[in-house]
């Protein structure tokens, strides 16, 4: 029962990854090849999930638009955590000064930009591209991991094992790293998967509005960018990618609140 | 309160300067200066010089900055280069589709959320409940944009209960109007609602613990009636933050949503205005949008202060 959730979670969000990382080596068809003769075909035995407009195998290009999709979180997942990790714990290491004040408020202002304004802000200027949503979703996702990073950290800078390490004559900055880090990443594993969860959406979101995944790189979003128009003729061309979308994000979602209950058993009582 | 009052209005001072400040700067950092980039490269050196003084570009950057934030807080919005209408007159126009639809919204969201958030923790545990957790979880997980086209699929298409998109504009009637709005703010409003269904639940749990409620049942209300005179009251306040900042969710999301629907609101300008490169509409219209979330989120906390004398202590 403790577990259900994360092992559902973890085994669609794990199936999806999968796919999409098969894709590098192997897909069912070549997701570019074009066959006009037999667009818009349904899900059937030649292809499982049908072809697109352009004759294209669906089930190859989701697992091709998936990887991208899953590769655009990633990266912006790592912006976030390269730049807001260390300014969490920079913040909590100098809690109550001005450096903490500082992080903190420039924190509140980045969180104020509505997270899609400062994206479509982010592409108007310098041209809609995988890179900016990429660099706009990271910039989102400092703040978050900044603000996980010192919630978790500053209890830690009450407790014994650190009154020991400085004791032992360990600086601020080596007591971050060496007992600090380690102790709060389950906390970013949790906030980690949740991230990854919404980086998956954000894509989607901005490819489907023409501000992320440019053509002709496939990703989940652009698939239902491309469906709009078409969704009357053939509703599984908006179907197969949005349900796709939703597993994954479900997936994920579950894993991360899994994670959590299994980290902090206090929660268990809340949630079940 | 006074004091928190004041700290709180400071910040949100502050908080407008610096967004206003990086919006600024990122437009001014736009490849080119923005009179080019706006022309074009094919852009006659007259016609450039034109708008180079138009625009004010032979002004330093300081002078600019406290010109169109001036502007802004009198209301000039400076004029668009591409319709040569005045910003604030076209935000006048599609303000009146964004904001109805993202209030329709939050109705919507708070309809379905809060009895079924009550539901859920009046029956936690079993199978309901599970149930309920389960939707919620799917709800947060739909694209809003994705459910959209699935609802216009199903009500429009097949059905033909409501229009596919397009908006008649308010002086056919109300009724015309909701109508039109109806699929954008359901497709809007769903995983609002599961998010919130969740702060209701738990926040329901939580005060269903706390000592006052037993009490409560000591002297002798039944179940129900603990929950409905005691519980909800106390429950309600986080979840009334939750809407608030809710809101302001819907109000950015109308901006995707109505690119599904073809409404005319604040998010379709800013898209032509993107493809038109007309800078000055993007520029103050994506400040007004970040402008009314920081107010909708300041009145919140201040809100949520007034209720709970807890918090002014803090920040």
């Amino acid at each position: 029962m403790k577990s259900r959730q994360l092992i559902i979670g973890l085994a669609l969000s794990g199936f999806f990854i999968a796919m999409a990382l098969l894709s590098l080596i192997w897909t069912p068809f070549d997701h570019t090849a074009l066959d006009i003769p037999g667009k818009l075909q349904k899900p059937g035995a030649a292809h499982l999930l049908g072809t697109d407009h352009l004759g294209r195998d669906i089930l190859s290009m989701v697992m091709v638009g998936a990887r991208t999709s899953v590769a655009v979180a990633l990266l912006a997942l790592a912006i976030g955590l390269s730049l807001g990790v260390p300014l969490g714990l920079a913040a909590a290491a100098r809690r109550g000064g001005w450096l903490d004040e500082f992080i903190m408020r420039g924190n509140d202002i980045i969180f104020a930009f509505p997270l899609l304004v400062m994206a479509i802000l982010i592409t108007a200027v310098f041209g809609p591209s995988a890179v900016n949503a990429i660099i706009a979703f990271g910039i989102f996702n400092i703040p978050v991991f900044a603000r996980v990073t010192r919630g978790a950290a500053l209890p830690l800078w009450e407790r014994e094992f650190i009154l020991a390490a400085r004791v032992a004559g360990k600086g601020t900055t080596r007591i971050s790293v060496e007992h600090i880090l380690p102790n709060v990443t389950n906390m970013l594993i949790v906030q980690g998967t949740i991230q990854f969860a919404l980086g998956i959406q954000v894509e989607a979101a901005l490819s489907f509005v023409g501000l992320g995944v440019q053509p002709p790189t496939p990703s989940l979003g652009r698939m239902l960018a491309d469906a709009q128009t078409l969704v009357t003729l053939a509703p599984h061309l908006a179907i197969v990618p949005g349900v796709a979308i939703i597993l994954i994000v479900l997936g994920l979602n579950l894993a991360g609140d899994g994670l959590r209950d299994q980290l902090d058993p206090r929660l268990r009582r809340l949630r079940t | 309160m006074l004091r928190y009052f004041l700290k709180r209005t400071g910040s949100l001072i502050l908080s407008l300067a610096v967004a206003s400040l990086i919006i600024f700067a990122v437009i001014e950092i736009a490849p080119g200066d923005p009179a080019s980039f706006m022309l074009g490269i094919n852009a006659q050196p007259e016609t450039l010089a034109a708008l180079r003084s138009e625009l004010g570009l032979n002004a330093t950057k300081p002078e600019r900055y406290l010109s169109w934030i001036s502007g802004m807080l009198t209301g000039d919005f400076g004029t668009s280069y591409t319709y040569r209408t005045p910003v604030s007159q076209m935000v006048a126009d599609r303000i009146g589709v964004s904001l109805p639809l993202a209030l329709y919204a939050l109705i919507l969201a708070v309809v379905i959320a809060i009895p079924a958030g009550v539901f859920a923790a009046s029956r936690r545990g079993n199978a309901a409940d599970t149930g309920v957790m389960g939707a919620t979880q799917l709800g947060v997980a739909v694209p809003n944009f994705w459910f959209a086209m699935m609802l216009v699929l199903v009500f429009a298409i097949q059905w033909r209960w409501f229009p596919a998109g397009g908006f008649p504009g308010w002086d056919k009637g109300t009724g015309a109007a909701l109508h039109a709005l109806t699929l954008p703010a359901i497709a809007l409003a769903l995983p609002q609602a599961a998010i919130l269904t969740r702060v209701m639940r738990s926040s329901l749990l939580e005060v269903m613990g706390e000592d006052f409620m037993r009490t409560a049942r000591a002297k002798g209300l039944s179940k129900r009636r603990a929950v409905w005179r005691h519980g909800l009251r106390n429950a309600f306040i986080p979840v009334l933050t939750i809407i608030g900042l809710q809101f302001s969710f819907l109000f950015a999301g109308t901006i995707i949503i109505e690119q599904v629907f073809y409404l005319p609101g604040l998010g379709r300008l800013i898209f032509q205005s993107i493809s038109a490169r007309d800078l000055i509409v993007v520029e103050s219209v994506v400040m007004l949008v970040v402008f009314a979330v920081i107010l909708i989120n300041f009145l919140v906390d201040l809100a949520y202060a007034a209720v709970d004398p807890r918090l002014r202590s803090r920040t």
